[in-house]
């Protein structure tokens, strides 16, 4: 599937700020599941900093802004060549070994709520007991916008029984974590047709290791694995690791973040 | 009765390294030494050198106790801790370029890839990333304690930032002006070229691309901590700049330091704070200390840290039991310095001996340092035993034993003359291009009689180090 991305993240500021330092984690992962036909991220008044590839294979890119400026958008925009491999993620270079993905972090941290409902999770072997999750998140967290916010733990949301793709994926890592597979937050995109369930363009899911098959994504927002419909962009252990911008602002009293994605499927 | 090794006196008499200070001592009267002592008081508090003791309260500008007795090796005694030493901090450096490249360590299955993977201090962000010069600790603070003539123990490992260098700098300094004759009378090797070899390792790795000179930094978190002295202190003898976070920012592709000149760009930064601090975009946002967007010019190769973010995997004291595994593994060398027998509270077996024998055991937390949280068996009540078999019980995984050692004694000045009294020893390697070790250290002494506890928190006091030249 050939996808196009127009996604603006614009921040206004009700006094001019300096010294802007941003984080990025907006370009395609570079594996067998896409192919970049183009991609450009441009930062207003911006000044391009440093970039890697990290741990994880993510490419990682530092922006700055000197300002004064009270407005600041960040514009991605390109178009990627899709694949759908059931969900599995392949050809993905990285570094950061398995078992350091077993780790618990704030939006994570198991409380009893979460301890027993992944102990009710069943399966065969480790793949079905990852769909059994993925499927008992879904149940227990409805999707409904507006409920959460940012910092929102996965025990805060499950004890709601709402909450957004965000809740759900950080549950699910909870989940499998506790069952000992290794587990991480992925942040992306997601096209969706005009039947499809509602979702948010700007997406995240998350992915679980299966032994002999590798990174599996999960994504129970929509009740199923990722396929041609989604964008890799990066991961991290939690929202914040994975987040694709991540922000600093000298001076800061007041920031309003509005953030317009598109994704639309072409004619190839 | 354990009998401990006396650095100075044995059966036979006086130990040669000590044979000029034997004089020194019985020759000088009760008056001058009081007097020497409270002159050497007075420098210490000229010069500024205290230590606020980190969550004890009480005066904040303590002076640590100054115990003017030397502690003395000879120059064939050094040559084989140096050798140790120097060998331990390339086998340290060596496993974490390892855990944070292949981890062949963890794959050939000589130590547990939960311990290195799932611990506080692997730094995922660092993982895949090469340091300037493949240099992870650059200043590699070894704890040693002797228990005879040969016997020497690596207590712990110290690879993030050491402190106390500035004492092992300033007791020399104070000891020469205090009894000149001493240094005329014995051939003690010098330690004050300390400051510029730490210039010259945090210059050897400075990185690619940097044109000329590079410009190093202190970075600290300002003067509430309580090592501020030593780090304006180490600016000042390498004559390097001193800054706080705010002193530093990131723009494009480097970072800079504000100056009355303008900006001028970083090339190593040598920072006191903790890797939690370091950068609020990539570690603990509320950090106010640290410098935001550092860690992305870090990893895109464009200024060193030192010692690297993740250098803290290295000296966890649960992964300290696998040194002397990690010298035989990257170095193919059999390990001069011992580690000291070590139980792990996370393994069912060394839990149960260590819960049945805690009245002779020295139990650590794994992550504490400063001597808070710790339990000397022998030394303790029982409800005091009880108290922390009960800690221990309720989170193994957080504690280590060892056995209580010997230490060795050194004659010090005390209230009722000349005693011995229980050391210990931190040399401060130093890695960069090439590795470095002073002939020297902080000699920390337990003051109280008996104390086997030589922080400075528990009523420690410090000496001069001597190591004779040949």
């Amino acid at each position: 599937m050939r996808l196009t991305v127009d996604h603006v993240t614009s921040y206004h500021y009700d006094h001019p700020v300096r010294l802007v330092v941003q984080s990025h984690r907006l370009t395609p992962t570079t594996c067998q599941n896409q192919s970049v036909l183009d991609w450009s991220v441009q930062v207003s008044d911006g000044i391009e900093g440093g970039g890697f590839r990290d741990g994880a294979g993510d490419w990682v890119q530092a922006w700055t802004v000197r300002g004064p400026v009270s407005r600041i958008d960040v514009t991605v925009r390109g178009t990627v060549e899709t694949h759908d491999a059931s969900g599995i993620l392949r050809g993905n270079r990285e570094i950061i070994p398995v078992t350091a993905w077993l780790d618990e972090t704030a939006p994570t941290r198991p409380d009893a709520a979460l301890r027993d409902l992944a102990a009710a999770g069943t399966g065969a072997d480790a793949l079905a007991l990852a769909h059994d999750l993925s499927a008992r998140v879904a149940g227990a967290i409805a999707y409904r916008p507006g409920v959460t916010h940012a910092h929102t733990t996965a025990a805060e949301a499950l004890a709601l029984g709402e909450g957004v793709c965000q809740d759900q994926a950080h549950a699910l890592i909870a989940l499998a974590r506790l069952r000992d597979l290794p587990a991480r937050y992925v942040s992306g995109y997601l096209f969706a047709d005009a039947e499809g369930a509602p979702h948010e363009a700007a997406h995240a899911w998350a992915e679980i290791w299966i032994d002999e098959l590798g990174w599996i994504g999960f994504d129970p927002a929509n009740r199923c694995c990722p396929d041609e419909r989604y964008i890799r962009l990066g991961c991290g252990a939690d929202a914040r690791a994975a987040a694709p911008i991540r922000g600093i602002a000298r001076g800061v009293t007041h920031e309003v973040m509005e953030i317009a994605v598109a994704v639309a499927a072409t004619q190839q | 009765m354990t009998t401990f090794f006396n650095e100075m006196m044995t059966g036979g008499g006086v130990r040669p390294p000590y044979a000029q200070l034997q004089d020194w001592v019985n020759q000088m009267p009760a008056d001058l030494r009081n007097l020497k002592q409270a002159e050497a008081e007075a420098l210490f508090r000229r010069i500024g050198i205290t230590f606020a003791v980190y969550g004890e309260g009480g005066d904040p500008d303590r002076l640590i106790p100054f115990d003017m007795f030397p502690r003395v090796f000879s120059a064939q005694e050094w040559f084989r801790l140096e050798r140790g030493i120097k060998q331990r901090a390339r086998a340290l450096n060596a496993f974490l370029a390892d855990v944070y490249d292949r981890g062949e360590i963890v794959r050939a299955g000589r130590i547990p890839a939960r311990l290195v993977y799932l611990n506080e201090a692997y730094e995922k962000a660092v993982a895949g990333i090469r340091p300037p010069k493949g240099v992870y600790s650059h200043i590699v603070g070894v704890d040693l304690v002797r228990t005879g003539p040969d016997e020497f123990y690596v207590l712990e490992d110290n690879c993030r930032t050491p402190s106390g260098v500035s004492y092992m700098l300033e007791n020399r300094e104070i000891m020469m002006r205090m009894f000149p004759d001493l240094f005329r009378q014995n051939r003690i090797q010098p330690v004050e070229a300390y400051p510029e070899l730490l210039r010259r390792t945090l210059a050897s790795v400075a990185p690619d691309g940097c044109a000329g000179d590079p410009v190093i930094a202190i970075l600290t978190p300002g003067h509430y901590n309580s090592a501020y002295y030593e780090h304006s202190f180490l600016a000042d003898m390498m004559g390097v700049e001193l800054v706080e976070g705010q002193d530093l920012f990131v723009e494009g592709k480097h970072v800079w330091m504000r100056t009355t000149q303008g900006p001028k760009r970083v090339d190593v930064i040598y920072r006191r704070i903790d890797d939690a601090f370091l950068d609020p975009l990539c570690f603990r946002p509320d950090s106010m200390l640290g410098v935001p967007g550092l860690m992305d010019v870090y990893r895109s190769g464009r200024v060193a840290i030192c010692s690297a973010p993740g250098a803290g995997v290295a000296d966890d004291k649960a992964v300290y039991t696998y040194v002397p595994e990690m010298v035989r593994f990257y170095l193919g060398e059999d390990p001069i310095l011992q580690n000291v027998p070590t139980w792990q509270c996370a393994k069912a077996d060394d839990l149960g001996h260590v819960l049945d024998n805690l009245a002779d055991l020295v139990v650590k937390e794994v992550h504490g340092s400063g001597g808070y949280g710790m339990l000397v068996g022998p030394k303790s009540t029982r409800e005091q035993i009880e108290t922390f078999r009960a800690k221990i019980m309720a989170d193994p995984d957080n504690y280590i034993a060892q056995p209580t050692l010997a230490l060795s004694t050194v004659p010090s000045f005390v209230e009722e003359g000349v005693a011995p009294r229980h050391v210990d020893l931190r040399p401060y390697c130093l890695v960069g291009e090439r590795i470095e070790l002073v002939p020297g250290g902080l000699t920390r002494v337990a003051l109280r009689e008996g104390s086997l506890v030589v922080n400075s928190s528990q009523g420690g006091g410090v000496k001069d180090t001597w190591v004779l030249a040949e």
